[in-house]
């Protein structure tokens, strides 16, 4: 086993709305050690993004709060951390995050080169001696995504979509940062660019060795790109493991045998395709017991009453009654 | 297969649509060939910006074609006058992309559904409209409980089939597709399409079915059209084309898709070079030369013809001449 890079303990994010609190993170528990990729997987609303933000401490100030739960990174909570430090220490310099849509991540009145620049300059006069040069190292970082240096005084408007990721990736790596978060970066992009985008994040995490959190809808992108899967489903982990776990092995979690089902796929012919019913439920009003025991096909009564516990074997995490059976110690302790 | 060739329902003949601005012209569709067999349907791929949804806006006549024909069960519906073209358009929809904003937020789901009826004087007295609404509300499977909501009120794929159902109030017989489940969750997405391939089985519907996602036009199409920059690259039938792909560009797209399959793990993303290039004022020839890894001399200068390669298999490339 390798160094422990990052460690989310019970994570739950409320976010005020009217009366009722919309609870989009409900107890999230991550682990992802120095150089590894985890892919972060689940529907519109599951709470991917609201849990990477949460890791920066970006969650909009008057509305999002954390409500409980832990964020260790390199040995330091988070959570606790003073805002200045966090600006100066961890964000863009320790942990740097891609968003989903580069045509609005960037400045449209500041050039390219502006850009990375003022990241770099930010975080650099603590860690470079003075033959450090913040011009050099943005044509370093500009060459290292593919652009050439020489486009660095145009403005973002004057480059094409996956020319603008490039520029953002570039931008979140100038730093070297120990951990990327990648939230669906290449979700706006068209497959060859796409194709494009993600080879070269592969390479460059394989060079840099920088650890990173690949949020996605995609599970192609994820049995491509990552080493780990956690799958999200209303704010909870519902099943997580290595990719052997989640694309091999036979047990798994309804909901993620519906999320499979639910892709058409290339190799195989399929008449039909085996959607989930239903919608996920509204994070205002969650069900009691298991969040998913409404749509789930194999709904016991015990997943009407109470949250199941996480059942492990080995690497591979599934949270379902369904498999307590296996285990009946478990159960009893419940 | 052979019954394709007889009852085409839409034969397209060299349709171009140019868009002219400031003396330069953007070339959206250019030569497009095509024709949609009854109960088919049509895949359109392509990248964005290739011209697909332009394509099937000149085709419905929403969009003015510069050149052409477009051939609806026989009669060229690009020369008839605005007062005919209703007649045809009532068996003519299309479903957009984005359920967001393709209705109206001021209007009930009943009311939405209900203005095709109305306009094109499909039933008698209010009793019948809102008969009418329910059935086909029923048919797309939304909720009667939900005649009176309104659009906000609703998640994405409730709305797309609201508008499914104003496309089907007309009883039309060709619907253009335009990356319908685009904008929906993975699991929203499988419901949507399982339920246009059952309208299409029940009702016989001919689909032209417009998408950038590989996966879903070969488990809904039953032959594929790639385009690149406003050209045809290849055109077969969907199993032919994933099996067998000729044309350099298509062989790229397929395998810049990332398949959800850890064994296929090892093998490299092959991703292609470039980007696509502008489609203004485009010298003739292929227009994927810039980016291909086999591009020759006479790739540029002529236009290149689809060739027949194998039956219905058709491919737009110097190599496959003979």
């Amino acid at each position: 086993m390798s160094e422990k890079l990052l460690e989310i303990k019970d994570l739950k994010v409320q976010y005020k709305s009217g009366d009722t609190p919309v609870c989009a993170v409900n107890g999230v528990n991550l682990t992802l050690e120095k150089g590894e990729t985890l892919g972060l997987v689940g529907e519109t609303g599951a709470g991917k993004t609201t849990t990477a933000l949460a890791i920066l401490r970006l969650l909009p100030e008057r509305t999002g709060s954390i409500e409980s739960g832990s964020i260790t990174f390199d040995g330091k909570n988070l959570l606790e951390m003073p805002e200045e430090e966090m600006r100066t220490m961890i964000r863009g310099e320790k942990i740097s995050m891609i968003f989903q849509d580069p045509m609005t991540s960037l400045n449209p009145v500041m050039t390219v080169g502006e850009q990375i620049a003022e990241v770099i300059s930010y975080h650099s006069d603590s860690k470079e001696g003075e033959d450090f040069s913040v011009d050099k190292r943005v044509d370093e970082v500009l060459e290292m995504v593919g652009i050439p240096a020489t486009r660095k005084d145009e403005y973002p408007h004057q480059f094409s979509g996956g020319m603008k990721q490039r520029v953002v990736i570039a931008m979140a790596l100038s730093c070297q940062p120990e951990l990327l978060i990648a939230d669906e970066p290449t979700t706006a992009l068209d497959v060859t660019i796409q194709a494009q985008v993600l080879s070269m994040m592969s390479d460059l995490r394989d060079k840099l060795g920088t650890a990173m959190i690949m949020i996605t809808h995609d599970l192609g992108i994820v049995a491509n790109v990552c080493d780990k899967v956690a799958i999200m489903y209303a704010g909870k982990i519902i099943e997580s493991g290595t990719l052997e776990d989640i694309f091999v092995n036979e047990n798994h979690h309804p909901y993620t045998v519906g999320l499979f089902g639910a892709i058409p796929n290339l190799k195989v012919e399929t008449k039909r395709l085996s959607p989930i019913d239903g919608l996920m439920p509204d994070p205002s009003a969650l069900p009691t017991g298991c969040y998913f025991h409404e749509r789930c096909p194999h709904c016991m009564d015990i997943c009407k009453k109470t949250y199941p516990d996480v059942y492990t074997e080995g690497s591979h995490s599934i949270a379902c009654h369904l498999f307590s059976k296996n285990d009946p110690k478990e159960e009893t302790n419940e | 297969m052979n019954n394709i060739e007889q009852t085409p329902l839409i034969e397209v003949k060299n349709l171009k649509k140019y868009f002219t601005k400031k003396g330069s012209t953007l070339h959206a569709v250019d030569d497009i060939n095509l024709t949609i067999a009854k109960g088919t349907t049509l895949g359109v791929v392509g990248e964005s910006g290739c011209g697909k949804s332009t394509l099937g806006r000149t085709i419905l006549r929403l969009l003015k074609p510069t050149d052409g024909q477009v051939l609806f069960e026989g009669q060229d519906i690009t020369k008839v006058s605005e007062s005919q073209m209703r007649k045809y358009r009532q068996s003519m929809q299309i479903i957009f992309q984005d359920p967001y904003s393709s209705l109206n937020p001021r209007k009930s789901v009943a009311d939405i559904i209900a203005t095709p009826l109305i306009v094109n004087h499909m039933c008698k007295g209010k009793v019948e409209v809102q008969k009418r609404v329910k059935e086909l509300m029923d048919t797309v499977g939304l909720a009667s409980r939900l005649y009176n909501a309104y659009p906000h009120e609703l998640d994405g794929g409730r709305r797309q089939r609201i508008c499914i159902a104003r496309a089907l109030a007309i009883n039309p017989k060709f619907i253009v597709c335009d990356e319908p489940v685009s904008a929906l969750d993975v699991s929203i997405q499988a419901q949507i399409l399982n339920l246009l391939m059952d309208l299409q089985e029940e009702m016989g519907l001919t689909y032209m079915f417009i998408t950038h996602d590989l996966s879903v036009v070969k488990h809904i199409s039953t032959e594929i059209m790639v385009m690149y920059m406003g050209h045809c690259v290849e055109k077969a039938p969907a199993k032919e084309l994933f099996e067998n792909p000729q044309h350099p560009y298509t062989k790229a797209l397929l395998s810049s898709i990332p398949i959800p399959d850890i064994s296929m793990r090892n093998k490299k993303i092959q991703a292609i070079r470039g980007e696509v290039t502008s489609p203004i004022n485009p010298v003739p020839g292929c227009r994927f030369a810039p980016r291909c890894d086999f591009c020759r001399e006479d790739c540029v200068g002529s236009t290149i013809p689809l060739t027949e390669v194998s039956e219905n298999h058709f491919v737009s490339c110097r190599m496959m001449e003979k």
